[in-house]
């Protein structure tokens, strides 16, 4: 018969290696899924890969396309969507002491925050492509800006409370008007915040493939019209990968490595940028 | 003179007072006016779905593009049992993790840890789609089913959701990869909300003779418990709506099994597969109320979880 105190330090020492397999578990997964991209990956990193066009199946290719798709409809959904949620978020941290408005915005915004993509891309669908006709590069920036516009000002109302409230009345006492407070104190108080909160959002849209599956579409060949298809990096990949042609899944598996390098850098570039802003406070 | 002047300069401040704050007033109702136009342009979207099958649809199990049948019991059990199996194997290991974080762990890898964790949450849902279809379906096959098979499959209670061949991909394989990127979500709701337990309370208990279990179970997780529910709604919420990972490993059929080794269809994971290729009104439209469907579960989970997640924050203030 054990003592009692004996079973609690086993129920104890059980449960707490239990919960440091767990971590490992965790982490197992994290390994194996950034070692499989390297390995799989690696072979298809070359020169080719962003100096020439996707590939029918078959021939030798690069994913230029896709690559320039991507960046140019992250960048412009970013340019569309921060300041919306830079504004939206600033109401919410600065005027939004009453009425209903801001609760609710900000509830509705923590749920847009999760809410599923392919939702958001069924509806540019219904608004935008079913009416105009076609898929198009626009749609899928406008898809991508609606993801990028709840994180923007979830990060910018959550920087904006951070800063003391003695420093807008400081300038309040000067004389300053409140829209001088907001802009030249506040904002300016709570820069790297911001920023890290675009990068997050670019990090985020730059993986996004639910989206942008019935806007953007897909284009085997470049294109600079943002009114046509066009090419970007997840549903290259998302083809490539599903297509039984070995030379497309190495393809698929390159630009996986790629864009996860990618992601995985600006979410570890914005931790560090806030970090830096936050030892400063 | 000079005092005409000030009171126009004042004057004109007052005018862009006005207008700074219309504008983020203004761009905070976008905000809001964006769920309104997802809502409404998802509910003329299934107009025609709607009158066509009525309420039939979320218990029909047909989906038949030739006949122009539609129902959406497939993708909605398939939907719901991936994130039931996502959260029976996530919300364990994410405590773990918390725990870990928060009680165990020494203070110079919390970070570190704790980051390598959030990564996880950072790779894009295609990767975990390809990876999971192609390297851990494979891995899955081979070892693990059989065993699951060997192990569970003579069960009276539970051998029916083991039965059929082990091909790798189906509902369990998607329910376990869903773990794995629900997994960060959940576990960083945990760690946070572990922190802000007073450390007074803690310190009795360890003052008392309490084991670093009995202090996590018994005085952590009940003075987080609303916390821990909102995380784990939040993680629900994400394994509802997760598309791409789903879509590469669940196999899309629209059919009803038992057994969890078999292909099945989620709402997310039908709509990335049929919504370009749907020719027909009708079709398309039985989409978007699928779409509109998936929304709605994802709204009433999320908006709980942060009803819940807010009760916390409030008892928070009263208690320090």
């Amino acid at each position: 018969m054990l003592s009692i105190y004996t079973r609690r330090r086993i129920i104890n020492f059980f449960n707490l290696t239990a919960s440091m397999l767990a971590m490992a578990f965790g982490l197992f997964w994290l390994a194996w899924i950034l070692f499989t991209l390297v390995q799989k990956g690696l072979g298809g990193i070359s020169i080719a890969l962003f100096t020439q066009m996707t590939p029918p199946p078959g021939s030798a290719g690069g994913l230029l396309n896709a690559i320039a798709g991507s960046a140019v409809m992250a960048t412009l959904a970013t340019l569309i969507g921060t300041p919306i949620g830079i504004m939206a978020g600033t109401y919410l941290a600065e005027f939004g002491q009453r009425g209903w408005l801001a609760p609710t915005t900000r509830f509705i915004n923590d749920i847009l925050l999760s809410a599923p993509s392919i939702v958001i891309g069924l509806f540019i669908y219904t608004v935008y492509v079913a009416k105009v006709g076609h898929f198009s590069g626009w749609a899928g920036i406008l898809a991508l800006s609606l993801i990028v516009i709840p994180v923007v000002v979830r990060t910018t109302e959550d920087m904006l409370r951070l800063v003391p409230d003695s420093l807008r009345e400081a300038a309040a006492a000067l004389g300053a008007p409140q829209w001088k407070v907001v802009t030249l104190v506040t904002w300016r108080a709570s820069k790297a915040g911001m920023v890290t909160g675009v990068l997050l959002a670019v990090a985020r849209i730059s993986g996004e493939t639910a989206p942008l599956l019935f806007t953007a579409l897909n284009n085997q060949f470049w294109s600079a019209d943002m009114n046509k298809p066009m090419a970007n990096l997840p549903v290259v990949i998302f083809q490539f990968a599903m297509s039984p042609y070995e030379d497309w899944q190495k393809l698929a598996w390159a630009g996986a490595l790629l864009i996860t390098i990618g992601v995985l850098g600006l979410n570890i570039a914005a931790r560090i940028m806030f970090r830096k802003n936050s030892s400063l406070n | 003179m000079s005092k005409s002047l000030s009171s126009a300069t004042t004057n004109r401040h007052y005018l862009f007072d006005r207008i700074f704050r219309y504008t983020t007033l203004l761009f905070a109702f976008l905000v809001f006016a964006l769920l309104a136009g997802i809502i409404a342009s998802l509910i003329i979207g299934s107009i025609p779905a709607i009158k066509e099958f009525g309420i039939g649809f979320v218990y029909s199990a047909e989906w038949n593009p030739v006949t122009e049948k539609f129902g959406a019991l497939v993708p909605i059990v398939g939907t719901l049992v991936t994130s039931i199996i996502a959260l029976a194997i996530g919300i364990p290991v994410s405590f773990g993790i918390a725990l870990f974080l928060t009680e165990m762990s020494p203070p110079w890898l919390r970070r570190p840890l704790g980051t390598a964790i959030e990564l996880l949450a950072g790779i894009p849902s295609i990767i975990y789609g390809m990876w999971g279809l192609f390297v851990f379906a494979p891995v899955f096959a081979e070892y693990v089913q059989p065993w699951l098979k060997a192990t569970f499959g003579d069960s009276q209670l539970i051998g029916f959701l083991f039965e059929g061949a082990p091909m790798g991909i189906g509902i369990l394989t998607a329910g376990i990869i869903l773990a794995i990127m629900v997994i960060p979500f959940i576990a960083a709701v945990m760690r946070d909300v572990f922190e802000i337990v007073p450390p007074l309370l803690k310190e009795s208990a360890y003052g008392l003779g309490a084991t670093t279990w009995e202090v996590a179970w018994n005085v952590v997780l009940p003075y987080t418990k609303i916390g821990v529910v909102g995380g784990i709604m939040l993680g629900l919420g994400r394994a509802l709506g997760e598309t791409m990972a789903v879509t590469f490993v669940i196999g899309n059929a629209h059919k009803l099994h038992t057994s969890l080794f078999m292909p099945g269809n989620s709402i997310a994971s039908a709509l990335a597969n049929e919504f370009t290729e749907a020719d027909g009104e009708l079709y398309t439209s039985s989409l978007i109320e699928l779409g509109l469907i998936l929304f709605f579960i994802t709204f009433v989970v999320l908006a709980s979880s942060k009803i819940l997640l807010s009760q916390l924050k409030k008892r928070e203030g009263k208690v320090t």
